[in-house]
């Protein structure tokens, strides 16, 4: 994008000031070089998101930000209810609450490598990834509706998870406020064999080491020594949040032009908070959440079951786990005063600074675990929430490296045989029913991770903890 | 990636930033409405789907930008549901209705090696219109 087009308020953070018919600024966070890279799209899109009914200071753009549907990938955006707010189906995005746990696994590298092709084979095999793979678990419509209402908590009750894990899983584990009867037949359908698994495109389970760490003092708190080995599992609501997203959509479409909001883009279709669809979307898209969560806890269980096999008695804790798509009711401090929100994160993740009443109390004094996935192979970063977050973009952060060039550009460079085998040369491997699939999912086609995490930490958004680099990556 | 099957029909793939974007052409718009949904297979896998059992299926929409839509999302229904591809596509459009026919067979992970999971066809980038020269395109950006 053209530089000229903002208003430079310091080195990562780029502001466009509000015009008819923005109701408010566009903030984007991020470096110089990053912001000169992204598409023009996200100009576009983050000042369309201005426009919307009920936004509260501004339109925000994360330093991973891409051209996304609607919304921004990167996107977030808080509404207020009480003034004409809205909750938009396109501004949480298709995969709803598509998100990362990190698990401890307490074993060093040097405990992996004996046994890293062996362990890649294993979950490659153990955990149902890819397109036309199936789950053990089929769900009748009361353990759905169960699912639906229980998220990760549900989970556990069934034996696939730990209680313990409850705690450090956002919500506690369960959304509440979910309605499964506001979730379609079609919906339910698409999701009667899907718990368990992984899906595809850039979702993935890794097996990463701790590389490099920034922080001693938060790393200690979060578990994270140097060398140590993690479990690393990125996922969504499968078939089931796809199913809402794309019919509420539809209808949204028709709601918004009902309530006389016009739409820049169809795409950020959406309903008052305070309707009839705003209040049925809201409890559809919650009881998604929940099957996200319950989703990765049960993949969190499966990696479990592979690592005893191999590491008898070895003991997986979950650090965190956090959601990206979501739009979720949050009270924030805004010009001095308590309000609740509903805030959209689209391709952004929630970051609470120290002292957050919703983090367990062994987090609370240092902040919320951040989970930045990168490409597979240049690693990820593990953040930590900054007291100034809220302030900045209501305690948001990046989510991912995202990506520098499309799939199609990614086919045309490299091959994804090639990739495979360049990767195991430097101690990665890749498990992938597809090697197109790989091709497109090139290391080459992502953003600089690094700069991504770099821009966040200087803009206030969230501070570098710790880096991790893959050994073993599982792709779908 | 641009594959004309003849003249007048034929689909492509279009870049996106994350995902992809599929675009079909054909002397009517059930025809371009086929073509794209041969884009949309060949975005999960571009070995050949076989087609040994059919799929029926019904859309309707307030106009016929959001039937497309509607009918690619119909056939990634299917696909999920069913575990299946499909290889061959026939569509009759009657204002906003639908109906199609799709063709094909149980996936088969080695010999179709899916490259990836359409989630949803999207609003974004999404055009159906007859074209100066006659013909019609359909297209839109799919979320992968």
């Amino acid at each position: 994008m053209d530089l000229a087009r903002f208003t430079c308020v310091d080195a990562t953070t780029w502001r466009i000031e509000p015009r008819d018919p923005m109701r408010v600024p566009v903030i984007i966070y991020a470096d110089e070089n990053l912001i000169r890279d992204m598409d023009d799209k996200v100009y576009e899109q983050a000042v369309n998101v201005a426009t919307l009914p009920g936004i509260v200071k501004a339109s925000y753009a994360m330093p991973d930000a891409h051209w996304g549907y609607g919304f921004p990938i990167g996107g977030v955006a808080a509404f207020d209810p009480d003034h004409g707010g809205i909750v938009s189906a396109g501004g949480v995005g298709f995969d709803i609450s598509c998100g990362v746990r990190t698990m401890l696994t307490g074993l060093k590298v040097a405990d992996i490598l004996p046994v890293q092709k062996p362990l890649a084979d294993s979950l490659s095999r153990q955990i149902p990834a890819g397109v036309g793979s199936r789950g053990g678990i089929t769900l009748d419509p009361v353990e759905m509706d169960a699912m639906l209402s229980g998220g990760a908590s549900w989970a556990v009750a069934r034996g696939w998870g730990e209680a313990r894990d409850l705690e450090r899983i956002e919500e506690v584990g369960t959304m509440a406020g979910a309605r499964p009867e506001c979730v379609s037949d079609r919906a339910k359908e698409r999701q009667r064999r899907e718990m368990g698994t992984l899906g595809s495109g850039n979702h993935y389970l890794e097996i990463q080491a701790v590389a490099e760490i920034f922080d001693p003092a938060v790393a200690q708190v979060f578990g994270l020594v140097q060398d140590d080995v993690v479990v690393t599992i990125h996922c969504g609501s499968r078939g089931l949040g796809h199913q809402i997203g794309t019919e509420f959509l539809k209808e949204m479409v028709v709601t918004a032009k009902e309530a006389g909001i016009v739409l820049p883009d169809r795409e950020l279709a959406c309903a008052p908070i305070n309707s009839e669809v705003g209040q049925r979307y809201l409890g559809a898209m919650r009881a998604a959440i929940n099957c996200a969560l319950a989703n990765r806890e049960i993949l969190g269980h499966y990696s479990r079951r592979v690592f005893a096999h191999f590491f008898p008695g070895c003991d997986l804790r979950l650090l965190f786990d956090v959601s990206h798509n979501t739009c979720k009711v949050e009270s924030h401090v805004v010009d001095g005063k308590r309000r609740e929100l509903f805030v959209h994160r689209k391709g952004a993740t929630r970051a609470f600074g120290p002292g957050h009443e919703s983090l367990p109390e062994a987090l609370r004094p240092v902040g919320q675990p951040v989970l930045i996935g990168g490409s597979m192979g240049t690693g990820s970063y593990i953040l930590v929430g900054d007291a100034a977050g809220e302030q900045k973009a209501f305690s948001s952060a990046c989510h991912g490296a995202g990506r520098a060039m499309s799939r199609h550009a990614a086919l045309k460079q490299w091959s994804g045989r090639k990739i495979v085998d360049d990767l195991a040369q430097q101690g990665i491997l890749i498990r992938s029913p597809s090697t197109r699939g790989v091709a497109e999912e090139a290391p080459g086609a992502y953003k600089d991770v690094g700069a991504v995490v770099a821009a966040a930490e200087h803009a206030g958004l969230a501070r570098r903890v710790a880096r991790l680099r893959p050994l073993i990556c599982v792709k779908g | 990636m641009n594959h004309s099957a003849a003249p007048k029909a034929g689909w492509e793939h279009f870049p996106h930033d994350a995902d992809v974007g599929v675009r079909g052409w054909g002397s009517t718009a059930g025809e371009a409405f086929e073509q794209a949904a041969r884009a949309l297979k060949e975005v999960v896998t571009h070995a050949e789907v076989r087609t040994q059992a059919a799929v029926e299926v019904k859309c309707d929409a307030p106009d016929i930008e959001i039937l497309f839509v509607e009918w690619l999302n119909a056939i990634i229904y299917e696909m999920a549901v069913r575990k299946m591809l499909f290889g061959r596509f026939a569509v009759r459009i009657d204002g906003t209705r639908l109906t199609g026919t799709l063709w094909g067979e149980q996936v088969d992970v080695a010999r179709h090696a899916p490259a990836c999971e359409p989630k949803g066809a999207t609003y974004t980038a999404l055009r159906v219109a007859k074209e100066s020269d006659g013909r019609w395109s359909a297209a839109c950006i799919v979320d992968v």
